[in-house]
């Protein structure tokens, strides 16, 4: 049965509002203010999880974001359940269910803990060493190691909470409340900068908050009853925006930052309800001040990793704010200082500290004198060399240390304890500072890594900067800000401060054991499961760097990102290769600090708004006509009409018919419109197209074709004279943003003397295409006044015409080779103009058709399309269209790349028809075509580019590209499939109507 | 993310803009006079140094304009950002 370990004098947690929650599947309860950890720790439950390679039992470690063991799976609903969150970051709140995570059945009982009996058999890199053979076996291997693999469990449903992105410009940015990030941040706006103040906790303070020790004081009061006046002083300035539960994730080049604002994380079920729940800021600051504050250590010994052993600080974090006892015979081991502040306010607070065991020489500092005045038991220049107790720490075992910290020598006692508080110093959280480019230096003396150079506007304070003691934080604080801020801030001076001062400082990253180190487990990253052992093993194995030894051993490639291992496992190879640390470099720390789940990092972008969706001005129409569409760029193209419960082939096969027998109508609107003008332009085109233009008749129209500098197809389009110094382009529906900025590049920077002016007007105008035998008779009843006839309005001309008084221009150009017409109109008329065009062609049964049925209808015309029966390394001159390439023009895009080495090979990739043995046979686009079957290995000559089967001749079509294609025409090749070789011939690759009669038809 | 300096619009987010490789790259006004080589020198040659380096950038979501950059690549530094056409103010 549970105790209950809360005193009751934290002005903190608030003991009169109760709340239930879940804890694996039990119910428990705590209060507001409360985290998830000091919950459970109030509850005595210490055992939350299981380690993740062994299965050992794991319990609450710290209380912050570095917190390696504790985390925890939350909730259970299968969209919004969210894996490996830090109990010691969950603000408690009704309703809240929570359970561990990599235990199977129970966190109690997990079969899983066998691995920690074969241990030795598992050293660092035993899955790289031992499942590389037989190589056929992996697959069986993967799904063992996939099964036992990661920690929580995904959500398997989409996440239905709501996020939120947003930009914040400021002068100064201030991350961390802590005392130094208040006095920052206060200085900043009280001098008129726009100040940005965030914090991830929920209240403002660091530690300093309740900081309430005789060893600690400024102006004669304690430093947290300071601070707290700091505080209230603060929230009244003008300048001054504070985000308490946001945490800063990234720190980018040109001071942007990303920071996460938990919105409703906090709340009751109920009142989650239908809120944003987490919003990512994205801040652009000029100037930027860290104050992240620093990471307690741990110790690196035999056993270390039981529950129940704790870092000293959260300890006292966990007394002193959320008034829950750790334990009730806590045992502390340190060396330094830290650890006496958390005996002195266990002390005050009626636990038993049986003792501290320093394994520093004796020291006279003035907490530790208030210690042993208090009548803390200290044992000196000891170590703990091992620890007791399967779920909980029950007792530990304490040596002599010998004069060079190498060994242990004497007797061995044995401390009973249901807690240890253990301190290995502090490592400044220099995260963000390198995550934004900047160079650390190594401080020999802590042996800290501090902030040394930075190329941006931007300065740490405060013991992330390395000042450790209160007089030094708050001194060196006001220095630098006010040098960084150019101000002359005198609110701090002649502050009476009274500081502990730590004398005697001293470091063993390994401690000694009085077995031999293969017997013993002292663990470096508790939740990835590396120990000592293992990155001593790597370093014989031959490993040096420093990010490889990280990756053979996963030191610090957990979730927490080694926050806690990282320092010593530097310290450890340094040590052991005889090299200086600060010479060893550190490994990179990445975006985000701590996780981000995918949903902050999405926003808005989900659903129907992950990308832009563009829509023609006929889109509705096609809706209600039930088409199927099909995604062309952004574009929402209708790709076919079934009627009744038609497949896509039934559909398509019946569409194309139509439009040959009589008429068909297609929206072109998203064909890319360019519309140029100048006194240069028909030089323009002659420069960027293959073909000349300075000859194109006014009211006339030209196919084109752009090429890149390197002589490969790029675009094709039809552009139109309007007048004299005006043409309309059109581009591919891809195509057309690519098109435009390089016409604008050239014309910018390689031809910047023409008079040419380009505008996109894609969506100013929408097009309506009709084409068949009949549409001449459709566009009569439309505009009975324009003359029709060939001689009057022949095929590749325009007429600009009126529709009902509106003004449109209308195109006889044909994509298909039927007889058509393009009838451009402004947008906003388009769908009227259609719903005309289908309605005037009821009587000829026009069939509206979709983009498969205007591929089918080009492919038996051997027409290609760019990005299709293209792909960047095919020239005109492949395409079998030398035709379209000027020969007289001295110059154009790509020109002379036409004719390198290269390009005029012989046996290059050429366009090609290709027909079937059997004519029912359709081949697969992409699929190789061979020249031999019984031939193994087998050159693949090309392969199918467009292949469909043509309704109006009956048979299937293909064009391919095949090396040397032009030349084997009438030869018999080979398409190889899974089960069946397919026989096809080379052929032209025009399929239907090859004298071009139906245009005119 | 970068804030670049448009010499046409101002301070912008680097989002706005799209990176257009080596500046200084000027096409050869007689290209059917050169060799293989010297089309090739042209048409695929590129530095890519890790350093100050000069560059075209276009404001592609802004005013449309290219214009030219020196940037450290180490670091991202801008050094210096000026018009097409101009010298670079730098060596």
């Amino acid at each position: 049965m549970s105790k209950n370990l809360r005193i009751t004098n934290s002005k903190f947690i608030d003991q009169t509002s109760r709340i239930s929650f879940k804890f694996d599947g039990k119910t428990l309860y705590g209060f507001k203010g409360d985290t998830l950890a000091s919950a459970l720790l109030a509850n005595d439950i210490h055992l939350v999880g299981r380690s993740f390679k062994y299965h050992r039992p794991r319990g609450i470690m710290a209380c912050g974001p570095e917190e390696p063991n504790a985390i925890v799976q939350v909730g259970s609903d299968a969209s919004m359940t969210e894996p490996n969150t830090r109990a010691t970051e969950i603000e408690l709140y009704e309703g809240l269910e929570a359970s561990s995570q990599n235990c199977w059945p129970s966190v109690n009982f997990d079969i899983g803990a066998v691995n920690n009996f074969f241990s030795p058999l598992i050293p660092a890199a035993f899955y790289y060493k031992t499942f590389m053979w037989p190589a056929n076996f992996w697959k069986l291997y993967e799904y063992f190691i996939r099964k036992s693999a990661g920690l929580g469990k995904s959500p398997t449903e989409p996440d239905k909470d709501i996020y939120d992105h947003r930009y914040l410009h400021c002068d100064v940015l201030v991350v961390g409340g802590g005392i130094s990030g208040i006095m920052a941040a206060k200085t900043a706006a009280k001098n008129n900068f726009n100040t940005l103040l965030i914090d991830d906790k929920n209240i403002l303070g660091g530690t300093t908050l309740f900081q309430e020790n005789e060893c600690f004081k400024i102006n004669n009061s304690y430093s947290s009853e300071w601070l707290k006046k700091e505080i209230e002083t603060l929230k009244s300035l003008k300048n001054l925006t504070i985000k308490i539960r946001t945490s800063l994730a990234a720190y980018h080049n040109y001071n942007y930052l990303l920071a996460r604002e938990n919105l409703t994380d906090h709340l009751n079920i109920n009142e989650k309800k239908d809120k944003i729940r987490q919003r990512l800021w994205k801040i652009r600051a000029k100037k930027v001040i860290i104050s992240t504050g620093a990471m307690e250590r741990p110790l690196i010994f035999n056993n270390n990793d039981r529950p129940g052993i704790m870092l000293s600080s959260s300890i006292k974090k966990y007394i002193d704010y959320y008034g829950v006892k750790c334990g009730q015979r806590i045992s502390l081991f340190t060396n330094n200082d830290s650890a006496y502040e958390a005996a002195i306010s266990l002390n005050n607070s009626g636990v038993i500290v049986n003792s501290v065991v320093d394994i520093r020489d004796k020291t006279n500092s003035l907490i530790v004198k208030q210690a042993e005045m208090l009548g803390i038991k200290i044992h000196w220049k000891s170590s703990v060399v091992n620890t007791s107790g399967y779920k909980k720490i029950n007792s530990i075992e304490i040596m002599k240390l010998s004069d060079d910290g190498t060994a242990v020598v004497g007797k061995k006692i044995k401390e009973k304890c249901d807690c240890l508080g253990i301190s290995g110093g502090w490592t400044p959280r220099v995260h963000l500072f390198t995550q934004s480019g900047g160079k650390l230096k190594f401080r020999d003396k802590d042996n800290v890594f501090l902030p040394n150079k930075s190329e941006l506007d931007q300065i740490s304070v405060g013991s992330c900067n390395g000042d450790f003691e209160l007089d030094e934080v708050i001194n060196n604080t006001v220095d630098s800000i006010n040098k960084f801020l150019k101000v002359n801030n005198n609110d701090y001076e002649n502050l009476e401060i009274i500081s502990s001062k730590e004398i005697n400082k001293k470091n063993i990253w390994l401690l000694p054991s009085d077995k031999p180190l293969g017997k013993t487990k002292p663990f470096l990253d508790f939740q990835n499961d590396s120990t000592a052992n293992d990155i001593k093993l790597a370093l014989r194995e031959g490993f040096k760097s420093i990010e490889h030894v990280k990756r053979y051993t996963t030191t610090g490639m957990a979730t927490d990102q080694g926050k806690l291992s990282n320092m010593h496992a530097l310290g450890i190879i340094a040590e052991t290769a005889g090299v200086k640390m600060g010479e060893l470099g550190t490994t990179t720390f990445r975006p985000p600090y701590t996780p981000l789940t995918f949903g902050t990092i999405v926003g808005r972008n989900v659903g129907e708004f992950f990308d832009i969706i563009r829509k023609t001005p006929m889109h509705d129409w096609h809706v209600e006509n039930k088409a199927e569409f099909e995604n062309v760029g952004q574009w929402k193209r209708a790709w076919y009409y079934p009627i009744n419960n038609e497949n896509m082939h039934e559909a398509v096969q019946r569409e194309s018919k139509a439009a040959r027998d009589s008429a068909g109508i297609l929206d072109a609107s998203t064909l890319g419109k360019i519309d140029i003008q100048g006194s240069d332009a028909s030089e323009f085109l002659n420069r960027v197209y293959t073909n000349a233009w300075s000859k194109l008749e006014i009211g006339k129209c030209r196919y084109g074709l752009m090429l890149n500098e390197d002589g490969m197809v790029y675009d094709d389009g039809v552009t139109t004279r309007l007048s004299e110094n005006h043409y309309l382009m059109t581009t591919t529906t891809g195509g057309a943003a690519n098109v435009l900025s390089k016409l604008e590049d050239y014309l910018q920077t390689e031809w910047p003397e023409l008079d040419v002016y380009l505008t996109s007007v894609t969506d100013h105008y929408g097009t309506v295409s009709i084409c068949g035998p009949n549409s001449k008779k459709i566009l009569s009843k439309i505009i009975p006044d324009l003359d029709l006839s060939d001689k009057e309005f022949p095929h590749m001309s325009f007429k600009n015409t009126l529709i009902d008084n509106t003004k449109c221009r209308v195109m006889r150009i044909s994509f298909t080779g039927e007889h058509s017409y393009e009838i451009n109109i402004q947008a906003s008329y388009a769908k009227s103009v259609w719903e005309k065009c289908y309605e005037a062609g009821k009587e000829f049964n026009i069939t509206p058709y979709g983009t498969e049925t205007m591929h089918l209808l080009r492919a038996e015309k051997g027409f290609i399309i760019a990005g299709q029966d293209t792909d960047g390394t095919m020239t005109p001159v492949d395409l079998q269209m030398d035709w379209i390439i000027s020969k007289k023009k001295y110059d154009f895009i790509g020109k002379r790349s036409l004719y390198r080495s290269d390009t005029i090979r012989e046996d290059r990739k050429q366009l090609v028809g290709l027909l079937t043995e059997d004519p029912k046979e359709v081949l697969e686009e992409g699929a190789q075509i061979v020249s031999e079957t019984n031939k193994q290995p087998i050159e693949m000559l090309g392969h199918v580019t467009s292949s469909y089967f043509s309704p109006n001749l009956n048979k299937s079509i293909a064009l391919a590209v095949i090396k040397n294609g032009k030349k084997l025409k009438g030869q018999k090749m080979f398409v190889p499939m899974k089960n069946k070789t397919i026989n096809v011939t080379v052929t032209d690759t025009v399929f239907l109507d090859k004298e071009n009669k139906r245009l005119n038809a | 993310m970068f804030l670049i300096n448009c010499p046409y619009c101002g301070q912008r987010d680097q989002s706005e803009f799209s990176a257009g490789g080596e500046a200084h790259i000027v096409r050869p006004k007689q290209p059917t006079e050169l060799s293989d080589d010297q089309w090739a020198e042209y048409l695929f040659m590129r530095k890519n140094i890790k350093g100050v380096q000069f560059e075209r950038w276009n404001h592609t979501h802004g005013c449309r304009k290219w214009f030219n950059m020196v940037r450290d690549t180490s670091n991202d530094k801008i050094h210096a950002i000026y018009k097409m056409g101009e010298k670079p103010p730098i060596k």
